[in-house]
């Protein structure tokens, strides 16, 4: 039911889906004009779009989206509200609290409380974002050295104040889901680039 | 000194003959790497990255001195190899873990490893197990230690406690085909590093005067503050430029502030940071950051009945816990309501200064800590030097290791801290009120007896005879001996006897009676036996003095006589003065203040008890800012006008607002600091014009020094004799607080809070039977209190001291002024 064409071939050509749209030119004369108007006016093409309306209806042909109760899928790289990720095995946090999302947010809107656990690790007590302030540029998803917080899909944000938070038990992937393997991996902003372990000079070990 | 020209890197700078060809680079802003290197301490040579070639030789930086003409590169390519070698070892088995340490980003080896350009990695090495370990406040990672040793050089040359040294790291050795293949001083560099790792002498933990230097100079997170671990990332902090309210010392310090959390958004100090490479803290100033006073709002029926208060009174008693610009309005106060000022501290300091000058002809003393640490001759008197001004013993330490200097220690409780900071140093644990015979005898020993008053150099003389000791000396002579020998005689090959003449000399030892110089003084003051040998060995090459007087001196029954004869001391020795105040700015009080000795009827106290009591630890009447929520000025221990700024919001009313609300006319506090009396020394500057920072080259560019005024002097240098008799060899108890506590604001910071007690030796409570906790009567002439014996490590002898810093102790009550008074102690 969704309409999808061939726009992979991006030139402006005959075979390619994209074309030139034939534009007549402007009227230049004022009795041009006055007969432009005069035209479009009586040609009658009002009813054929109407009738267009009318035969769809009756043939229950329905082409939007019914949104709320339909969504159209969204591409892995749109930026919509955080997850915070888990790791797979141990179903520990990714976060280590580096703050480096903290850090680089242009519009200043994480936060994030940290202290030293019982097993002297760094353990992230909270963590919130202000959606109301988050432009969704997507920079603490890239900074992020354990791809912990990556831009989900849901984009539904609407609240009722400016600010709106979304705070650490909102964005977390719980652990039933977890262990339903629920929990989805974002080839988007702030993913493992294809080819990346070429790239790295590997460090000799004594071992 | 003189000054010279060198060339680095082609361009001609001026420095001084026998500066660090680092410091000079430095000073003029070019940069050389180096990490291991501390300014004010002895080059490590743990880093060897400061290596230049220096006239075609390679040098490194931190220990090879400027010669006149010398030219020096900073890169070479063969450098450039060994910088690269070296950083790329530090990077050996270095746990990536940036994103969590507490270094976070402000990391020497981060930036040196991408300054260096390190981009791949040549050397490995088996790595070795290296749990982390709780010292107490310092928490230290050995896994993210590199061994600059940093933490052991300020340890050792800067404090004082060397509480740090290095232990075997067990690691394996470095494979043998490194040593050929990589840059010499990057091999030579990693064969240390491999080998050891940091620990404190004690053993598990930490047994020092917690002063956290160690964590502050560490370039790496391996050393951090226990408290501060895992709850905040250096960029956050918004640093406040500020000085230290705790003690007259006046240190530079920023206090970090953040949010308190995400639910909470009051800022908070998270930890207090100081330019460790031109001022060391001690741990009052590093650990006790958050002495505010929470939570306060405007209460008006509060203001209400101050201002009443204010109406009836007749006295303000104070403490000299407050700013420069407090201290004006105060006076204010006075001058148009007619208040007595209270403040028996300051007024002792205000005293004992004009005393002074009544022979010196100066209003202020002539030395700061900063001759102190040049010094290399450094006497304190009457003062507990380690927690009267921790920036004093630093400085006396800092002298003592670095000038190959030696020192003298008056004080009559003895302090093994002091007796660790050099061989040459002696302690007289003389009686108290013998203060005066230690002042004589500096004037003795230093003083230019042409030119002192007759009466004095008279004085002097009835202290020494001449005794006749017998001395061991050892000779050495000539002995002629006969030795029979069995010699082979080669002919007949038959062994013959034959007597030979030896001449040999021998070491004897034989007694000699010689007439020596007894100087009844040193007995007096219980100078240790020979001392009047080891003092001509002190001497040797001496050339600049230093003379640290406390404020045992202050509260002295004879403080005009000690007055009058610090000052004879400045006028006829070589020494360089230094005066402690007691409290943070008991300098800028004394100097702004009129003050009275009694109170009146109705008293209101300020941070101290009154009749109404303003306070800003929370407990008064109407709340008050703390000295880290206001901004204003301290006049700190080097005659130093410092600026301090606001690190924490406050909400209520201010001591200003009271000024106001009586008549006075002033937006805020700081409008006063430009009125500051310029007859005291003072300067006309607005607070906003005061700068608070170091440069490059280690110079200090905060607020502005006081002037010092000449004084009309009547020309009489008399000097009162003492009397011997009063020494007080009985059992006495002493005024002083323990290390880290200075006042009730200390003791209120979350690392430090502690109740106060009787602060006894290891060994006299041993002697006594007493154990940490029993409850003691402690009774003078004045009254008696019931308090907990507290173990004191760092203190020995019998004197047992009481604190001031616990509101609950009323320890001053049981003082007649002076700091020591005689006690009886009964287990209850």
């Amino acid at each position: 039911m969704h309409h999808e064409e061939v726009f992979t071939d991006r030139n402006v050509n005959e075979s390619s889906a994209y074309y030139y749209v034939d534009i007549e030119n402007y009227p230049t004369t004022g009795w041009d004009k006055f007969k432009q108007v005069v035209k479009r006016t009586f040609s009658g093409e009002l009813f054929v779009g109407l009738w267009v309306v009318m035969r769809e209806m009756i043939k229950f042909d329905i082409h939007t989206v019914q949104y709320p109760m339909e969504k159209l899928p969204i591409g892995p790289r749109y930026r919509a509200v955080h997850k915070l990720l888990r790791l797979w095995e141990s179903g520990y946090e990714r976060c280590i609290g580096c703050g480096l999302c903290e850090k680089i947010c242009i519009s200043d809107c994480i936060r994030m409380d940290t202290r030293i656990d019982e097993n002297s690790r760094k353990e992230v007590t909270e963590y919130s974002i202000n959606l109301g302030r988050c432009i969704f540029c997507g920079y603490c998803a890239e900074v992020c050295p354990e791809l912990a917080i990556v831009h989900g899909q849901r984009y539904e944000n609407a609240s009722e104040q400016r600010a709106h938070f979304v705070i650490k038990d909102d964005m977390l992937t719980p652990l039933d889901m977890l262990k339903a393997g629920q929990q989805a991996e974002y080839p988007g902003f702030g993913a493992i680039i294809p080819g990346s372990d070429e790239s790295v000079k590997k460090t000799p070990l004594a071992y | 000194m003189n000054e010279i020209t060198i060339t680095i890197d082609g361009r001609a700078i001026k420095t001084q003959e026998g500066e660090y060809i680092l410091n000079a680079a430095r000073a003029n802003g070019i940069f050389i790497p180096a990490i291991c290197y501390l300014t004010r301490c002895s080059p490590t040579l743990a880093c060897r990255i400061c290596l230049v070639e220096a006239d075609g030789k390679q040098v490194y930086a931190c220990n090879a001195k400027a010669k006149e003409g010398m030219d020096i590169t900073t890169t070479t390519p063969n450098i450039l190899a060994e910088r690269r070698a070296i950083m790329e070892v530090y990077d050996v088995n270095h746990p990536l873990e940036c994103g969590v340490c507490d270094q976070s980003g402000e990391c020497e080896l981060q930036n040196y490893t991408l300054e260096v350009g390190v981009d791949s990695q040549t050397y490995s090495i088996k790595d070795t197990h290296k749990p982390a370990q709780d010292w107490g406040l310092i928490h230290y990672d050995p896994a993210l230690c590199i061994m600059c040793e940093r933490c052991i050089t300020v340890c050792k040359d800067m404090i004082g406690d060397a509480a740090l040294s290095t232990v075997a790291r067990g690691s394996d050795a470095i494979e043998a085909t490194f040593k050929e293949t990589m840059p010499k001083d990057a091999y030579a560099m990693w064969n240390k590093l491999n080998k050891s790792l940091i620990a404190p002498n004690a053993g598990d933990k930490l047994d020092c005067t917690n002063c956290g230097e160690c964590s502050a100079v560490c370039p790496v997170g391996a050393l951090v503050s226990s408290d501060y671990q895992y709850t905040s990332n250096a960029w956050e902090h918004k640093q406040i430029p500020a000085t230290c309210a705790h003690c007259s010392a006046g240190c530079q310090i920023s206090y970090d502030i953040k949010h308190t959390s995400i639910v909470d958004t009051e800022p908070k100090i998270y930890r207090v940071k100081n330019e460790w490479n031109y001022v060391s803290l001690c741990g009052a100033g590093r650990y006790g950051y958050d002495f505010e006073n929470r939570n306060v709002s405007k209460d008006a029926a509060a203001f209400i009945k101050a201002l009443d208060a204010f109406k009836k009174a007749d006295t303000i008693k104070f403490t000299s816990t407050i700013t420069n610009e407090e201290a004006l309005i105060l006076q204010r106060l006075k001058d148009k309501f007619g208040y007595r000022l209270v403040n028996n501290e300051a007024l002792a300091f205000k005293t004992f200064l004009s005393d002074y000058s009544a022979i010196s002809g100066k209003s202020l003393y002539s030395g700061d800590l900063k001759a102190v640490h040049a010094a290399d001759f450094v006497v304190s008197i009457g003062s507990a030097l380690k927690t009267d001004n921790p920036n004093a013993r630093f400085a006396m330490n800092n002298a003592l290791s670095m000038n190959k200097g030696a020192g003298l220690y008056f004080h009559p409780i003895n302090d093994p801290v002091v007796e660790g900071m050099s061989k040459n140093i002696t302690q007289f644990n003389h009686a108290p009120m013998m203060e005066e015979a230690a002042l004589y005898l500096l004037l003795d020993l230093f003083g230019d007896k042409d030119h002192m008053p007759a009466s004095v150099v008279e004085y002097l003389a009835t202290f020494h005879s001449s005794k006749t000791v017998t001395v061991e000396e050892s000779v050495d002579e000539k002995v002629t001996e006969t030795v029979v020998k069995k010699v082979l005689n080669e002919e007949t090959g038959v062994e013959e006897e034959v007597s030979e003449e030896v001449t040999k000399t021998i070491k004897k030892k034989i007694s000699k009676e010689v007439e020596v110089d007894d100087n009844a003084l040193f007995a007096l003051l219980n100078a240790p036996a020979g001392f009047a040998d080891t003092l001509t060995k002190y001497l040797a090459k001496k050339e600049s003095f230093a003379l640290m007087v406390g404020p045992d001196l202050y509260t002295h029954p004879n403080s005009a006589n000690c007055a009058r004869l610090v000052a004879l001391i400045e006028k006829y020795t070589s020494f360089n003065v230094t005066m402690i105040p007691n409290l943070s700015n008991t300098l800028g009080v004394a100097m702004i203040c009129d003050l009275d000795a009694e109170c009146g009827n109705y008293t209101i106290g300020y941070n101290t008890v009154g009749n109404f009591t303003l306070s800003a630890l929370g407990e008064g009447d109407l709340d008050m800012p703390s000295l880290n929520q206001q901004e204003g000025t301290f006049t700190g221990i080097d005659k130093q006008v410092n600026p301090t700024n606001a690190a924490l919001p406050y909400g209520g009313y201010v001591l200003n607002d009271i000024a106001n609300a009586l008549g006075m006319n002033a937006k805020y506090t700081v409008e006063y600091t430009a009125q500051l009396p310029r007859s005291a020394g003072f300067k006309a500057l607005d607070f906003d014009a005061l700068p608070n920072h170091y440069t490059n080259a280690g110079e200090e560019v905060r607020g502005y020094m006081l002037d010092i005024q000449d004084v009309a002097t009547s020309g009489d240098e008399s000097v009162k004799t003492f009397d011997a008799a009063k020494a007080m060899n009985e059992k006495v108890v002493y005024l002083a607080n323990p290390v880290l506590q200075f006042s009730p604001f200390t003791a209120r910071a979350h690392q430090l809070q502690s109740k106060g007690g009787l602060y006894v030796s290891a060994s006299a409570m041993e002697a006594s039977g007493w154990s940490e906790g029993d409850r003691v009567n402690v009774k003078t002439s004045r009254g008696e209190m019931n308090v907990a014996v507290i173990k004191d490590g760092k203190i020995e002898g019998d004197i047992a001291y009481l604190p001031t810093f616990d509101t609950e102790i009323n320890s001053e009550a049981l003082f007649d002024g002076y700091r020591f008074a005689s006690v009886s102690i009964q287990k209850v």
